[in-house]
């Protein structure tokens, strides 16, 4: 998968309490002419986070959850600004160690467009980071498994119906990444179009952070989470 | 008032060289002080007894010493030489009547005797003396609210020991209302009936005089005495984390170390480590032993986790929805369980194994998913059971289904379906 993105450029920046961490990462997608990923700053909380993301405008920024100063939700919240700016958006990926449900939705919801964990290789991280630039979404299985959890549960049908439900083929989709599959096998899968796969999991995304509260808060308590 | 851990109290712990003196919880009559005594001073119970009883004699010093113990000595567990409560658990858990001891019934003759002894000597006007009969009956009345307040105190140490809950209520209702009389016993007897209303008004408005003087001064104590109780309770969790973390992770990270050069092994060492913290971290009230699934979620996540220890593949499970398992499912789990061993051996290679369940409505489906070389399936040995055996029959015989999908150099996907039992 590097081979087709060297002569492709993003900027990113790295936002980990840990150092050794984001040291590790740096090592591994850092190499620029080889993986086209530019490392243009480090945050360790919530402040400097805010800071260097103001001062570099990265496309990219790679955001853990559990963060000193309000945690990576709180990043997003202070940056929505940037998020929704036209000409330049900063577009955030979740990278945590954590896959505690309450955790993924939390960053999805605050704006994040896609959620891995520490887990991931280097090449699928690099890949992932592209994606985001790109405006679409990354889902690991993971994620995809607890968002059909969300609205699996939800069994009475909702007041705003079709802003909540997800469409059949969204389901099949996220079924599909949740049993490991790649979008190009997806793609092939339910013969659509790769580009068509990734509309499909940016709905649900939008989905997700549009999903009234009260819905997901009644999940959450069906879990114990809260 | 010193915090008194009682379980540090424990006999060992009695001879520690620093001994306090404690008020007896076991095997006392009234507020545990003449067996607390006697366990510091090693006497026996009875001596101490009847010592207070003679002191009783003395213008009822011994009532006096008694209640001043009462009121500074805190509760503990010291003080006991062998002999318990006067009841006894049963070994059906039960609480009964223990077979009274003869130190303890001597005692309470004397102790019945020598009031007896009391009562005659002092009472010289019987009933009409307006100040013998209110103050018993104020004394008997505080005695069973501070009972029952030792009592609770007790209860929080033995979570096991607990009883109805109306009875400390009665209690301690019933001593308010003893009080309560001997109170207005006072101010009856004593004919000052007539100005009731004044003496009333008079008490209400000393009672809210020092309401308003303490009472900011009380809620702030008692703010101070929950923070520090917080306090306490987060530094036992920090304790018992650093304990867990220093039991397991710092152990696997040492073996880590010791076999740096085996990647296969760090990596089996790693996965099986940050499962087990996770599993530490999320479900507080697990002990962390596991036991016999019990739903389906749990089952897979399981079967998953003994297949990634036992041949070193990671499997990343995803499980959507949850059930209990019946008989069809459990045949389901062992299906994808030998799918997960295949996986894990054969396909192990092309880097984790994909597990997805999920419960949707009655239908319950597994899919086992790897991205290695792949195989024909049509090609393989017909002596060859595992696949045909252990899954598709399976799940077969079971009522379910079980499809193969298996590309040369595209990875192998075992799909299995399986209707939940009815009910």
């Amino acid at each position: 998968m590097t081979e087709e993105t060297t002569d492709r450029h993003v900027r990113v920046v790295l936002v980990d309490d840990h150092r050794m961490f984001r040291t590790g990462v740096q090592a591994e997608i850092g190499r620029t002419e080889t993986t086209g990923v530019e490392v243009v700053g480090e945050a360790a909380d919530v402040d400097q986070a805010i800071t260097v993301i103001t001062a570099t405008r990265p496309e990219v920024v790679l955001l853990d959850v559990h963060l000193p100063g309000g945690g990576g939700v709180e990043v997003l919240r202070r940056s929505a600004a940037m998020m929704g700016d036209a000409e330049n958006p900063v577009r955030f990926l979740a990278l945590s160690v954590s896959d505690a449900a309450e955790d993924v939705i939390g960053v999805i919801r605050g704006g994040a467009r896609g959620y891995v964990t520490k887990t991931i290789t280097g090449t699928d991280l690099v890949d992932s980071i592209f994606r985001v630039q790109d405006g679409d979404a990354v889902f690991s299985p993971r994620l995809a498994g607890f968002v059909l959890d969300a609205f699996a549960s939800t069994d009475a049908p909702p007041v705003d119906e079709d802003m909540d439900r997800l469409t059949q083929r969204e389901r099949e989709v996220l079924r599909l990444i949740a049993r490991g599959y790649a979008y190009k096998e997806i793609a092939k899968q339910l013969f659509i179009s790769v580009k068509t796969v990734e509309s499909h999991v940016s709905a649900v995304l939008r989905k997700l952070q549009l999903s009234n509260r009260h819905e997901l808060t009644r999940w959450a308590t069906a879990r114990r989470l809260v | 008032m010193p915090v008194v851990s009682p379980r540090l109290s424990s006999p060992e712990a009695d001879e520690a060289p620093v001994r306090k003196l404690y008020r007896s919880a076991e095997g006392r009559l009234l507020g545990g002080v003449a067996r607390g005594l006697a366990g510091h001073l090693g006497l026996p119970v009875v001596w101490v007894r009847v010592v207070f009883l003679g002191l009783l004699s003395i213008n009822g010093l011994g009532a006096l010493l008694y209640a001043v113990f009462w009121f500074f000595v805190p509760l503990g567990l010291g003080g006991t030489t062998g002999q318990r409560s006067a009841f006894e658990l049963s070994p059906d858990g039960r609480r009964r009547l223990r077979k009274p001891d003869k130190g303890q019934v001597v005692a309470l003759i004397a102790l019945l005797f020598g009031a007896a002894i009391f009562a005659s000597k002092v009472d010289v006007g019987g009933w009409a003396n307006p100040y013998i009969f209110p103050s018993v009956l104020i004394g008997v009345g505080v005695v069973l609210v501070w009972r029952q307040a030792d009592n609770t105190r007790r209860a929080r140490w033995t979570e096991g020991a607990r009883r109805s809950r109306w009875l400390p209520v009665a209690r301690g209702l019933a001593g308010v209302a003893l009080v309560g009389t001997g109170l207005t016993g006072f101010v009856v007897v004593n004919g000052s009936a007539a100005q009731l209303g004044n003496v009333l008004t008079a008490a209400i408005a000393v009672l809210a005089g020092i309401a308003l003087l303490a009472g900011p001064y009380l809620v702030r104590m008692t703010q101070d005495l929950s923070e520090e109780r917080l306090m306490r309770i987060r530094a036992q969790e920090r304790a018992e984390v650093a304990a867990h973390v220093h039991d397991s992770v710092l152990h696997t990270l040492t073996l880590i170390q010791r076999n740096a050069e085996s990647a296969g092994e760090v990596r089996r060492l790693a996965r099986a480590q940050e499962r087990e913290l996770r599993a530490w971290l999320y479900k507080p009230e697990g002990t962390g032993r596991e036991e016999e699934p019990e739903t389906l979620a749990e089952a897979v996540k399981k079967a998953a986790a003994e297949v990634e220890d036992k041949h070193g593949v990671p499997l990343e499970v995803v499980v959507v929805g949850d059930c209990p398992l019946d008989d069809g499912l459990s045949a389901q789990m062992q299906a994808a369980r030998e799918a997960m061993v295949n996986a894990a051996k054969y396909g192990g290679e092309g880097g984790a194994v994909q597990v997805y369940a999920e419960v949707e409505g009655r239908t319950v489906f597994v899919s086992v998913r790897d991205r290695g070389p792949g195989f024909d399936p049509d090609a393989v040995p017909a002596d060859r059971m595992g696949v045909r055996e252990s899954i598709i029959g399976r799940m077969q015989r079971n009522g379910g289904t079980a499809r193969l999908r298996s590309v040369p150099g595209g990875g192998t996907e075992v799909e299995l379906e399986m209707e939940r039992a009815q009910g």
